[in-house]
């Protein structure tokens, strides 16, 4: 008795195998429903889809670990992968990869943008980025004069990237996991990554200890918006078109990520092993909804209410074990 | 900081220089600007008529931003007001197509839809008190719209009876009803916010809410009520929205919970809570309203028109921030 109740508490205390948990029952309820769902194919899609959500959520990440917000990451993902679209049109003769490092470049523009008027202009982050959120979208709109990029406009090597594999692992999924391994190594053990976390879980103090919160700031905003240029050359790539309201949307969907993943708005806390399991829940909501024939009109209320239960499931967790931890001081 | 918190009222010395460096002159400032602008673009435009149709132009959306007000003085948000009035405005629509209910009870009903969409929000946040607003709502968002497009799956809703097209078309000789709602809407807000205990407090919340619940104000009691204010509204512009149109979709009200944010962040209230005043937040609809309205006006294209509003959000918010920034600085040189 003593040992189950050892391994239930050794198992909820930490909020990324309690959430495990909660992702293996689902994935079985699945595939009882759809025995289709955890073959290989299915799964390679799962992933490759989830792949854009993911290099996204990277970036959010650091932008709530400092206790900000981002939501124009959905414009900019538009912006920069029009931007590349718009010069693989206009010179085909293009190598992917400089249409790819141009996305990159206009998206850690935008967001050196959020960061500057953030960091010095005193601006709250959500207003900030609200603001940028309709500029960039304008500026998309008025870029492509409110055309669309067609598949046959867009060079071949540029729209392969997505669908060729390495080690016959898709290139996106490698993107992603790359994205992933880089941030985790960045966020632990890089002196900058330990400010990132310093600024977020107390920033009066991080200043008076020599940190520049502003150089922080810019810096993860920055670092935001390269990673939603990166994944708007994934999306030009991956669709195969660029169109004035790809992405729409879709910040809301990181941030619920992030948030299933237990990352705190307040910042300063949160870990990269909950995002990628945040981005797969949602993943693999994404992916599952259909195949147990659930209409698609029904999934963004399943999704909003499935959000809404994680978050509260969570508080009652976190309560619970701070009431578990008093009793525990108080033998 | 504490400084300028502390502009009570009470402890306020009038002085003329800060009368005049208020926020709100300088919004009435550009409010001058804007209407000295569209009046040069259509000679109609200075016109009785001409200024009711541009009010009309934008109305609606303003009754959201009233109790948004509320929300953003006691130092919270709700992005989910956009899919309250989609979802208030679909299953009013489909009460009375597919149900048959007489279409005065619908209306009815989509008003009590809307106050559950705002009862549930407030309920979730002021029971588990830990959470974020913004979060909170951000899942009731994609939830309410969820909904609606279940409700509704791609099609629209139509065929509502002739008389209800007069809530937003209809005119007491030349003023349109909804201008009238608006104004007696809007002083009943302004005198709860200003001159009621209840508003009083809502600026203590949002000033310090750990200090205002020892000083035993019901904190959660009231962001309960003032998020199902909000609902409320949000169907009271679903309602004036559907009688415009003339029929209804699921992703009707899209975005319009940045649109209520934007005017009520230009009109002076500050988003960290306890700070603005109501006056400010009604110039502010009426600038962003007349200056959409002018830009239409001369064709400037939905594009250009993001880039301004977002650009003309962020300049607001930006300008007493650098100025504020400059003069603390230099008192602290003074002090040391």
């Amino acid at each position: 008795m003593e040992k189950i109740k050892s391994i239930t508490k050794t198992l909820t205390k930490s909020r990324e195998i309690s959430l495990i948990l909660v992702l293996i029952v689902l994935c079985a309820a699945i595939q009882l429903k759809n025995n289709q769902f955890l073959s290989f194919a299915n799964l390679n899609d799962l992933l490759v889809n989830a792949t854009i959500m993911c290099v996204l959520a990277v970036g959010m990440m650091c932008v709530l670990l400092i206790g900000g917000i981002d939501i124009s990451i959905g414009s900019t993902l538009a912006l920069s992968g029009m931007v590349a679209a718009l010069v693989m049109r206009d010179y085909p003769q293009t190598p992917a990869i400089v249409s790819a490092l141009i996305a990159i470049g206009v998206g850690l523009f935008c967001g050196f943008l959020n960061g500057v008027v953030i960091a010095k202009g005193g601006v709250i982050p959500i207003i900030a980025t609200l603001g940028f959120m309709n500029i960039f979208r304008g500026a998309t709109y008025l870029v492509a004069k409110s055309q669309w990029v067609h598949k046959e406009q867009i060079t071949p090597d540029f729209q392969n990237f997505t669908l060729n594999s390495l080690f016959g692992i898709n290139n996106m999924i490698t993107v992603a996991t790359l994205c992933f391994i880089i941030a985790a190594y960045f966020l632990k053990f890089t002196r900058t990554g330990r400010k990132i976390y310093a600024v977020g879980s107390n920033a009066e103090a991080a200043e008076v200890s020599g940190i520049s919160i502003t150089k922080i700031k810019i810096m993860v905003y920055s670092l935001m918006g390269a990673l939603a240029g990166l994944a708007g050359a994934l999306w030009v790539s991956k669709y195969a078109s660029a169109q004035g309201d790809s992405g729409k949307g879709i910040e809301m969907d990181i941030i619920a990520a992030c948030v299933i993943g237990g990352v705190s708005l307040t910042g300063g806390k949160g870990t990269m092993l909950g995002v990628v399991l945040g981005c797969l829940t949602l993943g693999i909501l994404n992916n599952a909804l259909p195949l147990i024939n659930v209409s698609s009109f029904w999934q963004d209320a399943i999704k909003g209410l499935i959000i809404i239960i994680a978050i509260i499931l969570n508080v009652m967790t976190q309560r619970s074990l701070d009431r578990n931890n008093l009793k525990r001081r108080e033998l | 900081m504490a400084q300028t918190k502390r502009v009570i009222a009470s402890e306020k010395v009038f002085s003329l220089k800060s009368f005049f460096l208020q926020w709100e002159w300088f919004l009435l400032l550009v409010f001058i600007l804007v209407n000295i602008m569209n009046s040069f673009i259509s000679p109609y435009y200075l016109s009785g008529s001409g200024l009711l149709t541009a009010t009309s132009s934008f109305l609606e959306k303003a009754f959201i931003a009233l109790p948004m007000v509320f929300v953003l003085v006691i130092g919270d948000i709700d992005i989910s007001v956009g899919s309250t009035v989609a979802l208030s405005s679909v299953v009013m629509a489909e009460c009375y197509n597919k149900l048959g209910v007489p279409m005065g009870l619908a209306i009815v009903i989509c008003l009590l839809v809307g106050t559950l969409c705002g009862f549930i929000n407030g309920i979730i946040l002021t029971k588990f008190t830990e959470l974020f607003p913004m979060i909170v709502t951000l899942g009731t968002m994609i939830l309410y719209r969820g909904i609606a497009v279940m409700i509704l799956e791609d099609q629209a809703s139509k065929n509502f009876p002739s008389w209800f097209s007069n809530i937003f078309w209809g005119k007491i000789g030349s003023v349109p009803y909804m201008l009238i709602v608006f104004i007696i809407c809007a002083v009943v807000f302004g005198v709860l916010l200003h001159k009621t205990t209840f508003g009083r407090r809502m600026f203590a919340i949002g000033s310090n809410r750990t200090a205002s619940k020892y000083a035993g104000i019901e904190v959660q009691k009231i962001r309960l009520i003032v998020y199902t204010l909000t609902g409320l509204f949000a169907a009271v512009t679903a309602i004036f929205l559907t009688s415009r149109m003339g029929s209804t979709r699921p992703n009707i009200g899209e975005g319009y919970e940045l649109e209520a944010i934007s005017m009520v962040v230009l009109g002076g209230i500050s988003t960290a809570g306890g700070k603005g005043r109501f006056v400010g937040a009604v110039i502010a609809i009426f600038i962003i309203g007349f200056l959409r309205y002018g830009l239409g006006l001369i064709n400037t294209s939905a594009s250009a028109m993001l880039i301004i509003i977002g650009s003309l959000l962020i300049v607001a918010v930006m300008f007493p921030n650098l100025k504020l920034g400059s003069l603390i600085g230099k008192k602290a040189k003074k002090l040391m």
